[in-house]
């Protein structure tokens, strides 16, 4: 059995003496008699070989062997190796939250680089050191404007990713905020029924750029009438995107909130993943969670600290901007790392395939009977309209080794022959061949 | 602690202090609220032309150890901020009864003072509290 | 030291991304381009190499320094955990699948299944959620339970009863849940104060939040009573299981009456800390709280496949996008299977051992509010250092940092003057501790003969002391471009 506690009998013996009482179980007698457990029914211990081979038995038992066209906001894109090598150092992953400056300026560093690059991708003034992952960043984004302008009714556009307004509409159970989710026209955007909703009771905008459905727009105009209403204007955006497609900074949006997981994060089943947040200026001080600032120290020399920490919930306990007690800093390194290494003109590149190869998969499909390509700009995710239920055809697709895409009816209750197709530069021209040749087949 | 506290300022139990000079009033914290505090970092400007009633919010105050909220002494309309306090947040520190006000308001009634302390009353006040 | 953007050259590449064909910008309409440049470096995979493995040389971690901080269960982290994280089959899995195909995903889901079991039996509880991401998260999930239950039986609350010793995260989430908080003193043995909270409670209080062992390191010996008084009013008790490393094996909330209680896998489990997250908040409920649980779950049918179920009417929804931090619950799952029931018992034993053993050795020179047998942890005071020679906690802290350990946590609990939180964990052996010990009465020693010495430390550190107020005053947030 594996045993983390290097005590000999004789150090147990030792120590116990000079604490002055005979045995262990004397240290635990603060607990009454009555409570202790009645049961404790766990497997015995086992060796670390032995433990192994179970989790490799688990493990085998998920696919692995499927080509991937699954989207939905989370996406296999490529992982450099250095992405890895620099955050299984045990310096980074074994260490604790930055508090003491001092024994952890490597961590504070790679933040403050971190914060640096998510504004500048974002094309906005701020990014905190990061949240648990889209959904909740987008929450946070919501009570910042609720703390902002006092208001109370939160617009959503239905085609913000359906996973993040289910976890908005659980925050908001109990607290008096009221979520409008504005219906799509079809799988688009519907900015003038969006636009309908604003008024002088607005707290916040909310949209998602692109949309759920892949459909890519500007919310410039829409942002810029919303502003002169006091509305905060929130977009979820998706970052490799920002390689190409206009910025939440260029469309003027105040806070911006998307899932960082495509930038050097494994799909994991779900997490960690990365909750990123940028703001304009004017918001700095109401972003909840951690930041990173520079400083000097004693000597003069430059050194970074967790800065603005008197809002939080150490020191203003109930009153504090959000009880967010962490971030997702081992999840933030790999996001820098992964930024680092592709560099302008790798971020560029890789935001540029995602898109050619998503035209050319929507070219293919075109060329089938009975497949309906949805019209309008998308970058690498676009639905299709097929003669059949698109969970029927996702079924057959799955015995010729794709994970087909997403059917929109897993929750869009009405489409229920959409299917969501996701392609990122990981898909070789020759996998997207062989996809519309299995697809050609199962429609036959 | 050993802290000052002026003449001709009417105070609250919450440690902010007020001047009346007709019909407007300007609004601050006294020695005593800076020193416990300490190095004042931000002013949260207050929304100018807001109507406040006595002891309600009237913006937020961070040190390095601490974050607060500031209540209004009287009632009013916010008429002014001091924006020096923007570059200078200090100025809280080093000047808390006049370089160092925070907000001005144009008052709604100069009776409400006497739900307030005089220095006198301060002063015993805070002696009471340590 | 340089950042990153330093180092860039114009055209210098780090990864090639692939060849892109001439002309595909046009595939994307011109009035949806960005136009603005991305302001990333551009820089050599070992530029990239050099800068961040010689940013993580300027950190303490748990491989490479003792790391006593109370309240935060720093064990050491076995590298099997990262090793089975990483295997293809769970890192590689999308979870949408579990929603297009489970067929396809029966290990991922066995997983969180068997976590759950093995987590609700270490707990005492009916049901676990694994869907909150972090202490705080799950937190929230329990207040939101909380609420929903009350909810569903008609009750009128407004309020949840914190002690003063809890962690500052208890009444923030209160707050967010949409609660207002009565705050309990501590009483002279170290825990709340049961006269005072039979005083306050009454049929509004919706929830009472205790951390047992509270942030002293005490067990409260009145936990009963407690329970009997918080009862009576129909309230939730809700265990913050923080410090649930002092107690594996020995007494389990769900029998001690507990309805909610949500561990730190980062903590107890020994999953890494990751220079301040991800961690992993599971959340554990009673019988009368389990239809309220976030949603989806996942169950196992009686033919044995393992599946996602949506079907709650009563759920509170879901916390998380799936099911919280999958990569950190299969390293808490190896752990628990690893040690196995003996194992955990162990963990608890030592751990205790070795707080006790340093409270003990270190009564004589500093402070020991409460002078007790206590858990996991102790909880000093440096008011005599402060008092004798003006020496505060964080210049101890400092101290020890040039010693080369990572200091106690600080300043926490708020009940503590100048406290001084001590948590060793059951990992370190007899000869780390005495060395940590010695370094802790030599500084006692030098906070009288040269106090100057201990408040300019550390001096033999990347950087000394930093300025905190100016970084609050003069933000500066984001590197010079």
């Amino acid at each position: 059995m594996a045993r983390f506690t290097p005590h000999t009998d004789r150090d147990v013996r030792q120590m116990l003496d000079d604490i002055g009482v005979e045995s262990v179980d004397k240290l635990f007698t603060d607990i009454p008699k009555n409570l202790r457990p009645e049961s404790f029914d766990l497997p015995a211990g086992k060796s670390e070989n032995e433990t192994v081979s179970i989790f490799n038995d688990l493990a085998r038992r998920n696919r692995t062997d499927l080509v991937s066209f699954l989207g939905g906001g989370y996406y296999d894109h490529f992982i450099p190796a250095a992405v890895d090598t620099v955050s299984s150092r045990s310096e980074f992953f074994t260490a604790y939250t930055p508090y003491q400056p001092e024994a952890s300026q490597g961590t504070l560093r790679a933040i403050f680089e971190y914060q640096t690059m998510i504004a500048g991708i974002a094309g906005l003034d701020y990014a905190n050191a990061s949240l648990y992952d889209g959904g909740t960043a987008l929450y946070e984004a919501i009570a910042m404007a609720v703390r902002t302008n006092n208001r109370k009714k939160v617009i959503v556009d239905a085609g913000v990713n359906p996973l993040f307004k289910r976890i908005i509409r659980t925050y908001v159970i109990n607290i008096d905020v009221d979520i409008i989710e504005v219906d799509l026209k079809e799988i688009y955007t519907d900015t003038d029924r969006l636009e309908a909703h604003l008024d002088e009771n607005t707290a916040a905008l909310v949209v998602q750029n692109p949309n759920f459905f892949g459909i890519v727009n500007d919310f410039g105009e829409l942002f810029e009438k919303a502003h002169t209403s006091g509305i905060v204007n929130i977009l979820v955006f998706y970052p490799i995107s920002l390689g190409i497609i206009k910025t939440p900074g260029e469309m003027k949006a105040d806070i911006a909130v998307g899932e960082g997981q495509s930038l050097g994060m494994p799909l994991s089943f779900g997490g960690p993943y990365l909750g990123l947040m940028a703001v304009e200026k004017k918001f700095v001080r109401k972003m909840p969670g951690r930041i990173v600032g520079e400083t000097v120290d004693r000597d003069g020399r430059q050194s970074f600290v967790l800065t603005l920490q008197a809002r939080e919930q150490h020191i203003r306990r109930e009153k504090a901007t959000s009880n967010i007690c962490s971030n997702q800093a081992l999840c933030a390194l790999r996001a820098v790392v992964y930024l680092s290494l592709m560099g302008k003109e790798g971020f560029r590149n890789t935001a540029l395939l995602c898109l050619e190869r998503a035209e050319y998969m929507k070219a293919q499909l075109k060329k089938i009977k009975g497949v309906r390509v949805m019209d309008g700009q998308t970058f690498n995710e676009f639905t299709a309209v097929l003669p059949l239920p698109a969970g029927d055809f996702v079924d057959r697709m799955f015995a010729g080794g794709f994970a087909a895409g997403l059917p929109a009816s897993v929750f869009y209750k009405d489409k229920d022959s959409h299917l969501i197709i996701g392609v990122t530069e990981k898909r070789s021209i020759k996998e997207i061949d062989d996809y519309a040749a299995a697809a050609r087949k199962v429609l036959s | 602690m050993d802290t000052s506290v002026l003449e001709g300022y009417f105070y609250t139990k919450e440690h902010e202090w007020v001047k009346i000079e007709g019909k407007k009033a300007k609004i601050g914290i006294s020695d005593y609220a800076q020193h416990k505090l300490g190095d004042i970092t931000f002013v949260d400007p207050p929304e100018k032309g807001k109507k406040v009633k006595q002891f309600d919010f009237l913006t937020g105050i961070e040190s390095v150890k601490a974050a607060s909220d500031i209540f209004t002494p009287l009632s009013g309309t916010i008429s002014a901020f001091n924006e020096a306090l923007d570059q200078a947040p200090e100025l809280v520190n080093k000047s808390c009864y006049t370089e160092g006000w925070i907000a001005e308001i144009e008052v709604d009634d100069p009776g409400e003072t006497k739900n307030l302390m005089d220095a006198a009353a301060y002063k015993k006040f805070t002696a009471g509290l340590e | 030291m340089k950042h990153i953007f330093e180092l860039s050259v114009p055209g210098r590449i780090g990864v090639d991304a692939g060849g892109v064909s001439a002309g595909a910008d046009a595939l994307l309409d011109e009035r949806f381009r960005r136009q603005s440049d991305s302001r990333l470096p551009e820089v050599s995979e070992l530029d990239v190499m050099r800068h961040y493995i010689r940013l993580s040389q300027l950190n303490f971690s748990v491989d490479t320094h003792f790391y006593p901080l109370g309240s935060c269960t720093m064990k050491y982290n076995p590298k099997v955990n990262e090793a089975m994280s990483a295997l293809p089959g769970f890192a590689d899995t999308h979870p949408l699948m579990a929603y297009i195909g489970e067929e396809h995903v029966q290990g991922c889901l066995e997983l969180i299944y068997n976590l759950s079991s093995m987590l609700a039996e270490i707990t005492g509880m009916k049901d676990v959620t694994t869907q909150p991401y972090a202490g705080a998260h799950g937190e929230l999930t329990g207040i939101l339970l909380m609420a929903a239950y009350h909810k569903s039986r008609g009750n009128k609350k407004k309020f949840v009863i914190v002690p003063d010793e809890a962690h500052g995260t208890n009444p923030a989430s209160a707050a967010m849940g949409g609660y207002t908080v009565i705050s309990i003193p501590v009483d002279k043995e170290g825990g709340m104060d049961v006269d005072l909270f039979r005083e306050k409670m009454n049929d509004e209080v919706a929830g009472v939040m205790l951390t047992l062992p509270n942030t002293l390191g005490l067990f409260h010996r009145r936990i009963c009573d407690i329970v009997e008084i918080a009862r009576k009013h129909d309230a939730i008790l809700y265990n913050d299981g923080a410090n649930l490393n002092a107690i594996l094996g020995k007494v389990r909330p769900g029998d001690i009456g507990f309805d909610i209680v949500h561990m730190n896998l980062h903590k107890t489990f020994s999953t890494p800390h990751g220079g301040g997250g991800p961690g992993a908040g599971v959340v554990a409920v009673s019988e009368k709280l389990v239809d309220f649980l976030p949603s989806p779950s996942v169950v196992k049918t009686p033919q044995g496949l393992y599946k996602i179920d949506f079907n709650h009417d009563k759920s509170i929804g879901p916390m998380a996008s799936f099911f919280g931090n999958f990569g950190v619950l299969v390293r808490a799952a190896v752990y628990i299977m690893m040690l196995g029931r003996e194992g955990l018992i162990d963990v608890s034993e030592k751990a205790v051992l070795n707080a006790n053993y340093i409270r003990v050795k270190l009564k004589e020179y500093y402070d020991l509010p409460i002078d007790r047998t206590c858990m996991h942890e102790c909880v000093f005071s440096a008011r005599r250092q402060v008092q004798k020679n003006g020496v505060h906690a964080i210049d101890i802290a400092k101290a020890l940092i040039e010693r080369g350990f990572h200091p106690p946590t600080i300043y926490f609990p708020l009940v503590v003057d100048e406290a001084i939180m001590i948590e060793p964990t059951e990992t370190e052996s007899k000869e780390t501790i005495d060395g940590f010990i010695e370094a802790m009465i030599e500084i006692a020693k030098l906070s009288e003969t040269d106090p100057e010495r201990i408040k300019n430390a550390p001096n033999n550190t990347p950087v000394s002391r930093p300025d905190e107020t100016r970084a609050a005053r003069e933000l500066k947030l984001t590197c010079n471009l």
